[in-house]
């Protein structure tokens, strides 16, 4: 071709230029693990289901929430979640509200009758259950999905455990316990209700079961030796709730007298109330830092006119009802120690709520289990010391809450699968934390946490109406969309935006971002400006 | 400001783009349609403002013009790290001028174009600062005073950065360039000389003036869509950390760009016809150390003993920037 004055060469583009050459660090995409699911007990992707909520997707939302956890609309009602005191957003305002959003999802799923996927496919290996309290629920819920047929004997005429048995209505309405249940049996469960397992080899062998799970739970009150006179009317908190259950409600008198510092002593504290005590105090031989009780429920029953004695223990109780109290003072090392002042306290009944051991009379000659400090011991496969028989729950060594009985029960069954394959379950490798530091949070605006409404007091002492509310449609969503989705890719497009190469190829919507390494130079801006800590700088082999 | 806030709670405007944002109240950098005037394989530095900020605002100039645009461009970075003869890594009409003149080449082009009757075709010029304040001031200007219709582009880095980082009048005074050494009792460049070109260009009283900043992309794009829609002449001047010339990291430029915004040291803004319309607020105020530190070319502020007489005079001009322009909300105290 006839080129112009002093035009020697056709023109080019830069793109024959491949500036990628000058790297000396490569940035890589990576998901790393957010703090949030780092401490979720029953395992769950956090930030990834808050990702569908966020669009407004709910249903798929809960899809992903129930890979791990069957039971969203009771987690979002008890749960302590411990994923909001790690939320890294805490340290912008305050942490997202999983637990809200967890709940509305369930709700929102009873609501609209979602249910579970059927199992794939049908392994023929039949496993037992024992005791239908979370743990156990969620095991066979698992295995049930992994297509294993799952028998679950309960020695309770209902199933939920200390769900239905210890966590009063007023904190979780039994209407959504059912509905979360009943979708747990209708993946093909079967349940045993009044069919106390007495010996678990036994049980085994009759039912030609290949592999079991234990999650009976602790039900044996602990008791504390206190004089009491014979008409002294002495109970203990297991006794109380469980009776909330029954046709008669417990009689507890207008002066109810609870002994104990656990979430237990309240909840049976908030319950006398709710029945009609006039006054209803608990005595607790420390102060109220050292309580094993949550704060916020210590707040609560507060508000609702519980009244609370610390540092004093019960000597003994007369016929007439008479408390003898003593005032303990906290020694050096912060144990309490009495101080021999002593003062009376007018009860027609006294709850001892001071804990619970496991009844593992069902175990008695079972060769191979180690059992310590009551409880039985498991291995990282939550296999007990006799092949094929696994436990989870309150039963185990744990920190006794839904939670933790509920990611027992996903574990075992991951395991029980494995198990019954013949092979061993590698659980996949653990991503990298979303430490603080790995975020940009200048690209987040503040947002203020939603607030959840509660029940009016009057309503609070006199009925068992639930005293949280949910969030509605609109709050959730913004519930949602305050979450910073750390160490995971949201689309922001910033370092598609930011790269002065040209380097970053956004992929489309849901496909996320790659690097043409031809042109990047390795500056690092996109790492920089990256959000919420997707991307990682690593040094090129030169 | 220019861009509107969008009320979106996750991460407010502030990223470029977003996948639960409506596609148009997205960036164009979001767009996977954008231009990307300045392709890749050009050879500028790791992390260069100038690539990114050209890029920006070319691409928004080329979305605003539903791409009829031609660029004349001035000789500098810019020019030399996009077209080494005979590849060119630009993607529109593009045409260099000499080192001093583009201002004069732009008005040419759009003379032509309106001799052509071809309004629907935009010009627009660019340059550094070099090339804007100093050696092309007197084009410049004249371009303002006749009202031609062109969009002059000013990549402020503060000094020659294609020649070796020497000073220009754009030079804040205490930075050190080849020029400016950090020797004698006064360090790096003096301070009280130099000339603020978008107050200049407003005292021509032009349809628009804007200044804009890497690390704000959406109120740079509002600003070129804005500038777009009038005729006549008009002048944005875009702040571009240069890792190179200002000593800091290739992965800082944005950051950089952010401090000299919340410090003050850069005031972001917006007029018409010589009155002022707008200003970015600052969002987290900073003091000018945060800014400082990070830049070799203000090391020796720091060590080997602490300059706090020159520290105070840029604080000094931080805060006179703040006042002047209300940069921070006199009854919250806050930015946006
Ligand atoms: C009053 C109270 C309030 C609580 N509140 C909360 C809370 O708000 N949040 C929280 O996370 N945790 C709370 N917890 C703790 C939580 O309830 C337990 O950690 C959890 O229920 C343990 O689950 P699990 O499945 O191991 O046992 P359980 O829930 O105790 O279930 C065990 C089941 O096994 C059955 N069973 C026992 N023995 C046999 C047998 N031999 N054969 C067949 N079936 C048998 C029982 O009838 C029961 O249904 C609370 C506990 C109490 C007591
Ligand atoms: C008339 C003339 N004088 C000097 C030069 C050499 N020269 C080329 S680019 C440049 C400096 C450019 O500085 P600036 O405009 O700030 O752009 P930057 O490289 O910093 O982006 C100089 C001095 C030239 N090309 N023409
Ligand atoms: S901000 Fe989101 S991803 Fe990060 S810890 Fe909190 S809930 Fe999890
Ligand atoms: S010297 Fe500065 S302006 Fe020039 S290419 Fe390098 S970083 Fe960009
Ligand atoms: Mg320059």
């Amino acid at each position: 071709m006839e080129k112009p004055f002093a035009i020697t060469l056709d023109v080019g583009s830069s793109l024959a230029n491949k500036t990628g050459s000058w790297r000396t660090y490569r940035p890589v995409y990576v998901d790393r693990l957010p703090p949030c699911n780092h401490a979720c007990p029953a395992g769950e992707n956090i930030q990834g289901w808050l990702f569908h909520a966020e669009s407004g997707d709910y249903e798929q939302a809960w899809r992903a929430l129930v890979q791990d956890n069957p039971m969203p609309a009771v987690m979002g009602r008890v749960c302590y979640h411990p994923c909001e005191s790690s939320c890294n957003r805490g340290n912008l305002d305050q942490s997202v509200g999983i637990n809200a959003v967890e709940r509305f999802l369930g709700d929102q799923a009873i609501r609209l009758g979602w249910s579970f996927d059927p199992p794939a496919s049908d392994s023929g290996k039949q496993v037992l259950v024992v005791g239908a309290g979370p743990s156990g629920l969620s095991a066979a819920y698992h295995l049930a999905r992994l297509g294993h047929r799952v028998t679950i004997h309960e020695a309770g005429p209902m199933a939920g455990g200390m769900m239905r048995f210890g966590i009063p209505k007023y904190r979780l309405p039994r209407a959504v316990l059912e509905a979360e249940i009943q979708r747990i049996l209708d993946l093909g469960v079967t349940l045993r209700l009044n069919t106390k397992v007495a010996n678990i080899e036994e049980t085994m062998r009759e039912g030609q079961f290949d592999a079991a799970f234990l999650a009976v739970g602790a039900h044996i009150a602990k008791r504390a030796y206190i004089p009491a006179g014979e008409a002294a009317h002495l109970l203990d908190a297991m006794q109380v709730l469980r009776g909330m259950e029954g046709e008669e409600q417990p009689l507890l008198g207008r002066r109810v007298v609870v002994y104990g510092g656990g979430n237990t002593a309240l909840d049976v504290a908030r319950t006398a109330k709710r029945l009609g005590a006039t006054d209803s105090i608990i005595v607790y031989r420390r102060t109220r830092e050292k309580m094993p009780a949550h704060d916020f429920e210590v707040e609560e029953a507060l508000q609702e006119g519980i009244l609370i004695k610390w540092l004093s223990t019960i000597k003994n109780m007369s016929d007439e009802g008479t408390l003898t109290v003593e005032k303990m003072a906290l020694d050096e090392k912060g144990f309490p120690q009495p101080t021999g002042e002593v003062e009376t306290l007018e009860a027609d009944s006294l709850v001892l709520a001071l804990g619970q051991d496991v009844d593992l009379s069902l175990l008695n000659d079972v060769p191979g289990l180690e059992i310590r400090d009551g409880v039985v011991q498991v291995g990282e496969n939550m296999m007990t010391g006799r092949p094929g028989i696994f436990a989870g729950g309150d039963m185990v060594p744990s920190e006794r809450t839904v939670t933790v009985a509920i990611g027992h029960g996903k574990k075992a069954a991951r395991h029980i699968d494995a198990w019954l394959r013949g092979v061993v379950h590698e659980p996949a490798p653990k991503h990298d934390l979303a430490t603080p530091e790995r975020l940009n949070t200048w690209y987040y605006d503040d947002a203020p946490k939603q607030v959840q409404p509660t029940l009016d007091l009057i309503r609070r002492q006199s009925t068992f109406d639930e005293v949280v509310g949910g969030l509605d449609e609109g709050n959730a969503l913004f519930e949602a969309r305050r979450c910073l989705s750390c160490g995971n890719c949201f689309e922001c497009d910033n370092c598609y935006g930011v790269c002065p190469d040209n380097a970053i190829v956004k992929l489309g919507p849901g496909l996320r971002f790659a690097v043409n390494y031809d042109y990047c130079k390795g500056c690092g801006i996109c790492n920089a400006e990256c959000p919420c800590g997707a991307i990682v700088m690593v040094p090129e082999a030169i | 400001m220019t861009a509107s806030i969008v009320k979106f709670y996750q991460t407010g405007t502030h990223t470029v783009g977003n996948r639960l944002l409506d596609p148009s109240q997205r960036s164009v950098q979001a767009d996977m349609r954008r231009t990307n005037s300045l392709n890749s394989g050009h050879r500028a530095c790791q992390g260069c403002g100038e690539a990114l900020g050209a890029r920006y605002a070319i691409d928004a100039a080329m979305m605003a013009t539903d791409n009829q645009l031609i660029a004349a461009n001035a000789t500098g970075c810019l020019e030399v790290f996009s077209t080494p003869y005979p590849e060119t890594s630009w993607q529109i009409p593009w045409i260099h001028s000499l080192f001093g003149n583009t201002a004069a080449v732009a008005t040419g082009i759009a003379a032509a174009l309106r001799v052509k009757g071809r309004q629907d075709v935009r010009v627009v010029a660019q340059g550094g600062d070099g090339g804007t304040t100093d050696i092309g001031f007197g084009c410049l200007s004249g371009m303002f005073e006749r009202n031609d219709d062109v969009l002059y582009i000013c990549y402020d880095n503060e000094a020659y950065m294609n020649t070796g980082v020497q000073r220009s009048s754009a030079t804040p005074g205490a930075a050190r360039t080849a020029t400016t050494p950090a020797v004698g009792t006064e360090p790096g460049n003096v301070f009280g000389q130099g000339k603020n070109l978008p107050l200049i260009a407003m005292a021509h009283e032009i349809p628009y003036v804007a200044t804009a900043i890497v690390s704000e992309l959406r109120d740079l794009e509002a600003k070129v869509k804005r500038a777009m829609e009038i005729r006549g002449a008009r002048y944005i001047h875009v702040f571009v950390p240069c890792p190179l010339g200002w000593g800091t990291n290739s992965w800082d430029t944005i950051r950089i760009a952010r401090l000299a915004k919340e410090t003050g040291i850069f005031p972001v803004i917006e007029a018409e016809h010589g009155e002022l319309t707008g200003v970015s607020k600052i969002r987290r105020q900073l003091p000018v150390e945060d800014y400082l530190k990070p830049q070799k070319r203000f090391a020796h502020l720091f060590a080997p003993v602490l300059n706090t007489a020159a520290i105070d005079r840029i604080q000094a001009l931080a805060d006179r920037n703040i006042r002047r322009f209300g940069l921070i909300d006199a009854t919250t105290g806050m930015g946006d």
